[in-house]
Order: C-alpha cells, then sequence, then structure tokens
C-alpha cells in the first residue's frame, strides 16, 4: 500500500510541476481542456457506472456556465457566488426531474429517454432566451475591469492549469470514497435488481437521488469552470443532446468501471479532435464526430469495458497468472 | 373591444388546427418508434437522424435529379426503409443479447455518424426542395397546404400500418413477438427476419416523415434535434411501445406547442411542452394510458 502512496505522490508532483517547467501555451490550453472535461465525464461515470444512464448531463453542464455567466454579466455577481448558486439550481434541476423517476420506478430506457428530454429542453430554454442568453449565438462573460481573482478569471495559463488539476483530482477523490462507500454496494445491488434491494433494506429512490445530484452538481461545476476558462460557451458546446453523448463517448471508450477510465476517455477524444483539426484543417469539420460515433459502436460492441478497463483487467489475470479467456459479454450498464 | 376578441379567437382556431395538424406528423414518428421499441426493445436515439437522411434524400432527388416530388417520395421512404434494416442488422443484431442500454447507445453511436456523414457529404448549408405550395384561406384562417398534406399522408401512413399489422400474417407475427420474445421463436416463426422487416418498416416510416417534413423545413445536418427531443418525450409520455397513447400524447404535445408559440415563440410552447411532461410524470408515470398498480 505504502507504495501505491508514493506513486500517487509523484505523479501528483510531477503534474503541479509540469506549468512551470514546459510553459508551451497551446500544449498547456490542451492539457487545461482535458482535466476539465476529465472532471465532467467523472461526472458522468459516477451515475452510469450503476446503470443509470442519463443523457441529460449536457444540461446539468449548461446550467453550471450560463448561470454562471449571466449573474456576472447583468447581476454583478462574482462567480465565486454564482458558481454556488449555479451549482444549487443544477442540484433542484436535477432533483425535480429525478424523483419522479426513481419514485415511481423509471429506469432503463424511459430513464434515458427523459435526461434526453432535460437535456434537449435545456438547450431550447437557453435559445428562447436569446435576449439575455445570445441565443445560438454564444455569449461571453464580461471581462474584469476590477480584481481578477473576484472574476475568476486569468489570463496566465498556469493558474488555470492548477485551478483545473485541483478540480480535477477532487473528482477522483469523490469517486474513490463512492467507490469506498456502502453507498456503492447499495448502488449496485440496485442496478442489479431493484425489488431485491428494497427488500433487503435498501432505500432505493434516496440512494439514486443521491448519487444523481452528486453528479449533477459536479457537471454543473464542469460547466461554469469551462466557462470562465474559455470565456466563450454557446448551446452546442456546454448543452444540448451532443455534449451529453460525448460524456458517454469518452466513458465508454475509457472505461466506465475504473477512477481513471473518463481521464482516458477525454485524452482520447480531445487529442483526436484536435488531431483531425491540425492535420487537416477547416476541412476535417465533421470528421472528428464520425470517427466517435464509429468508435463508440465498436467500443460498445467489441470492448464494453473500455480500453483502460480491459487494460486494468488484463493485467490483474496474468498477475493471478490464470489464463482465463476474458469476458466479453460484461454488461456495460446492468439490465433494468 | 369586440372585434378583438373576435380576431384573437380566429387566431386561437388557427393555433388549435395547426396543432392538429402538426399531431399527424409527430404522430407518425412516434408509431414509427414505438413500433421499434414495441417488438425488438430497443430505442433508436438516433431516429430524428434518419429522418434527417431522407430529407436529404428528397432534396437531392428532387433538385438534383429532377425528379417530381411523388416520384422521390417512394424512393425516400425505401432509402430509409434499407438505412434502418442495415441499423438493425449492423448494430442491434450483435448487440441483442446484451444488455438494453448497450444497444441505446449504440445507436446513440450511430446519431454521431449520421449527423457528421451529413455534415462532410452535404455541408452545413441550410437547403430546401424549392418546392412552393399555396395557402389555403378558409375564412379568415390560413392554413399551409403543405401542413394538410402533411396530416393527410401521416394519417394514411397509420391507417396503412394498423391494417399491415391486423390483416396480413407477418404484421400478426410482430404483434406476437411483442408480446412474448421467447414463445414465438418456439412456434416457428423466424424472429431474426421479423426484427429486420419491422426495423424496415420503422424506417420506412421515418422516412415518409421525411417526405412530409422536407416540405414545411429546411434540411441540414443537425435538423434531427429540432425534433428527435419532442418524438421521445411523446413516446415516453405516451407509453413506450403504446401504439394508442403515443397517438395521444403526439396531438396533445402539438397542440401545446402550437398555442405556447401563439402567446410566445416557438421555443417556449416547447419548454411549456417540457413543464406539461414534468407534471405528467408525476401523475401518470407510466404513460397517459396506462393503468396505476
Amino acid at each position: 500500500m505504502n507504495r501505491r502512496w508514493l506513486l500517487y505522490t509523484i505523479a501528483g508532483a510531477a503534474l503541479i510541476a509540469l506549468p512551470f517547467v514546459y510553459r508551451d501555451p497551446y500544449h498547456l490550453h490542451i492539457l487545461i481542456l482535458i482535466l476539465i472535461w476529465s472532471f465532467a465525464y467523472t461526472s458522468w461515470s459516477m451515475m452510469g457506472r450503476f446503470g443509470l444512464v442519463s443523457l441529460g448531463h449536457g444540461g446539468f453542464m449548461g446550467i453550471g456556465a450560463y448561470v454562471t455567466a449571466l449573474m456576472w454579466n447583468h447581476l454583478d455577481v462574482s462567480p465565486w457566488i454564482g458558481i454556488p448558486v449555479a451549482l444549487v439550481c443544477a442540484g433542484a434541476l436535477a432533483l425535480v426531474v429525478a424523483y419522479p423517476c426513481f419514485r415511481f420506478r423509471i429506469t432503463g430506457h424511459y430513464f434515458v429517454l427523459v435526461t434526453l428530454a432535460l437535456s434537449g429542453i435545456v438547450l431550447q430554454v437557453i435559445t428562447a432566451t436569446r435576449d439575455w442568453t445570445g441565443g445560438s449565438l454564444g455569449y461571453t462573460p464580461e471581462r474584469t475591469k476590477g480584481n481578477h481573482l473576484l472574476a475568476l478569471q486569468f489570463d496566465d495559463k498556469t493558474v488555470w492549469y492548477l485551478i483545473a488539476l485541483g478540480v480535477w483530482a477532487a473528482g477522483l477523490v469523490i469517486w474513490r470514497l463512492v467507490d469506498r462507500s456502502m453507498a456503492r454496494y447499495a448502488l449496485e445491488a440496485i442496478s442489479e435488481d431493484e425489488d431485491a434491494a428494497a427488500a433487503a433494506g435498501v432505500n432505493v429512490t434516496f440512494e439514486k437521488l443521491r448519487i444523481t445530484v452528486i453528479s449533477a452538481l459536479m457537471t454543473a461545476l464542469a460547466g461554469a469552470l469551462y466557462c470562465q476558462y474559455q470565456m466563450f460557451i454557446s448551446p452546442d458546446t456546454v448543452s444540448g443532446i451532443a455534449v451529453s453523448l460525448q460524456m458517454v463517448f469518452a466513458v465508454v471508450v475509457g472505461g466506465i468501471y475504473v477512477a481513471l477510465g473518463p481521464t482516458v476517455g477525454a485524452i482520447i477524444t480531445i487529442a483526436l479532435a484536435e488531431g483531425l483539426r491540425i492535420g487537416f484543417g477547416t476541412k476535417a469539420v465533421g470528421w472528428d464526430n464520425l470517427v466517435y460515433g464509429v468508435l463508440l459502436v465498436l467500443f460498445i460492441i467489441f470492448l464494453p469495458k473500455g480500453i483502460l478497463g480491459s487494460l486494468l483487467e488484463r493485467i490483474r489475470l496474468r498477475r493471478r497468472g490464470v489464463a482465463r479467456p476474458q469476458s466479453q459479454a460484461a454488461p456495460l450498464g446492468r439490465a433494468p | 373591444m369586440e372585434s378583438f376578441l373576435e380576431i384573437f379567437d380566429i387566431y386561437l382556431l388557427e393555433a388549435m388546427i395547426n396543432g392538429i395538424l402538426l399531431g399527424g406528423v409527430l404522430a407518425l414518428l412516434a408509431l414509427g418508434l414505438n413500433l421499434i421499441f414495441g417488438v425488438i426493445d430497443v430505442t433508436w436515439i438516433c431516429y430524428a437522424e434518419l429522418v434527417m437522411i431522407g430529407m436529404y434524400g428528397m432534396y437531392y432527388l428532387v433538385q438534383y435529379y429532377g425528379l417530381s416530388y411523388y416520384l422521390a417520395a417512394p424512393l425516400a421512404i425505401l432509402l430509409v426503409a434499407g438505412l434502418g434494416a442495415l441499423l438493425h442488422y449492423l448494430v442491434i443484431a450483435p448487440l441483442l443479447s446484451g444488455a438494453p442500454i448497450n444497444q441505446l447507445l449504440a445507436t446513440g453511436g450511430v446519431l454521431f455518424v449520421l449527423q457528421s456523414f451529413a455534415t462532410v457529404a452535404f455541408g452545413i448549408d441550410f437547403r430546401n426542395l424549392g418546392i412552393r405550395l399555396p395557402v389555403l384561406a378558409f375564412g379568415e384562417m390560413h392554413f399551409s397546404y403543405s401542413r394538410l398534406l402533411a396530416f393527410g399522408a401521416a394519417a394514411a401512413g397509420m391507417i396503412v400500418v394498423y391494417f399491415f399489422m391486423k390483416r396480413t400474417y407477418i404484421g400478426t407475427a410482430i404483434r406476437a413477438i411483442a408480446q412474448d420474445r421467447q414463445i414465438m421463436a418456439l412456434m416457428g416463426v423466424d424472429t431474426g427476419r421479423i426484427y429486420l422487416i419491422t426495423s424496415a418498416l420503422g424506417g420506412a416510416l421515418a422516412g415518409l416523415a421525411a417526405c412530409l417534413l422536407v416540405l414545411q423545413y429546411d434540411v441540414h445536418p443537425f435538423v434531427g434535434l429540432s425534433f428527435g427531443p419532442i418524438t421521445f418525450l411523446i413516446c415516453v409520455l405516451g407509453g413506450l411501445g403504446n401504439f394508442v397513447g403515443g397517438f395521444v400524447a403526439a396531438f396533445l404535445f402539438a397542440e401545446i406547442i402550437s398555442l405556447g408559440g401563439l402567446f410566445s415563440d416557438l421555443e417556449w410552447g416547447y419548454v411549456l411542452a417540457f413543464a406539461f411532461f414534468i407534471l405528467m410524470m408525476f401523475i401518470r408515470p407510466a404513460g397517459l394510458l396506462a393503468r396505476r398498480q
């Protein structure tokens, strides 16, 4: 166990030291994006790994981004207050939508479709209130004239890198806490069989609601961070079905049951998108999503545990020295 | 004041009738999705994108190859039906024994593929057929002919599907499979073939919807997003796989959107519809027509 902690410390120190040693702004930018999106994907996987497949996380992310930006521009409220308010909004929305779903046992396809509608509707609301939000043209938080810290706007990429790194690490810690908690066993029991779990004394509605709210809050935070970093948000980049599906894709590719799976997914998706953009320029418009889509289908059919998940499993099996064949039919989300 | 009220009522009536006309097309979309769900137990997240491909098919057949609208429509329907069968054969069939969520997510991947394929192949320009249908004036109300045609064709399509399901051997087999998947295989029905036919039929309904929608809307790669979510809402509200429920829900939603659009923007109509949906989830979680346990 001690060796593992040593490994964590060294990796952490290396990650913190990185921006002071290596200062290329473009690569730092990519790293910051990877960290922010990894955090968002991690928050999706908190629910997804228990079979609670949500396509509504684009909605939570949009709320996080837009509420923060709107409060800054229209009410002059600092993001330090705006972000908590945005989180409360996202949490409230998650409660309003998820409570009837869980209370009345809306699972599986129904749940996916309800959440899908949720992200579609957040997109519609942002577009409909175009007098305030700029509609589909996007929205820019005003540049601060005063205190940078108060406005949570920094020109230095190093600062952003450290913020994103901290949030990302916090996301992993939360993942780990859930992984080690009783709630994990309760949720796994629920995903296998709700009736049996309820009969065994698990408060099904409460457990599902709790993980949903945690996941929604984290996603909203990711949206707010993205907004503060990019200083430009549009309904298509932080909200809607495309963003939700992108989360699913990255997590499935990386590995849904392992802590670093979403991060691996984020690295792969962003590297792919940037590589295509640099390699082909404007001709590449659309190609990255084409590749994503084909990969998503192939992964679900042939490698449902994702890249990192399958790799770790193979290593574990080899260590044990058992030449067991890799189980192919591992369900990604268990049958409802 | 008197005359103001009169005008207002005319607008209200017009909006309501337009709502019914919109409901026809929405009901058609919901029917296709419900058919697939009821029989194969799979939700095609990419259903609206199939419609989008069909709309592009219509655009190219009419604009590029110069076919007449009525000649192009059957070809577009065939195209999307083929796509539906292909989708089942390539993506759904290998996953049939897996967890249902995997099938759904895989069709999410197909959504990406179709959208970006359209972006790459056709570009992101808005295109339209260039067919201008006349506007019917009825009293002081105005209805676009394309909407009437859409309603009529959607109704006809649904009636054809109804008789197909009730009167033919294959239709009976499809309904039987929807009731019990395991037993029908023992009764000598080739389930794989029935699934394929159902997928093609679902695709054909998407194709028909495409032919009708292309008259009213410009086509672009992301057009599916403008009516996809509402179709899913309708199916869930009506109860997934419940044909009659989907039908009722389609008209309810269309009325809400249309009337909401009368008082404010069209987007607010959608937002209202969503609020209504959440409310109904509390009241009738298993669908409009479901009996409560």
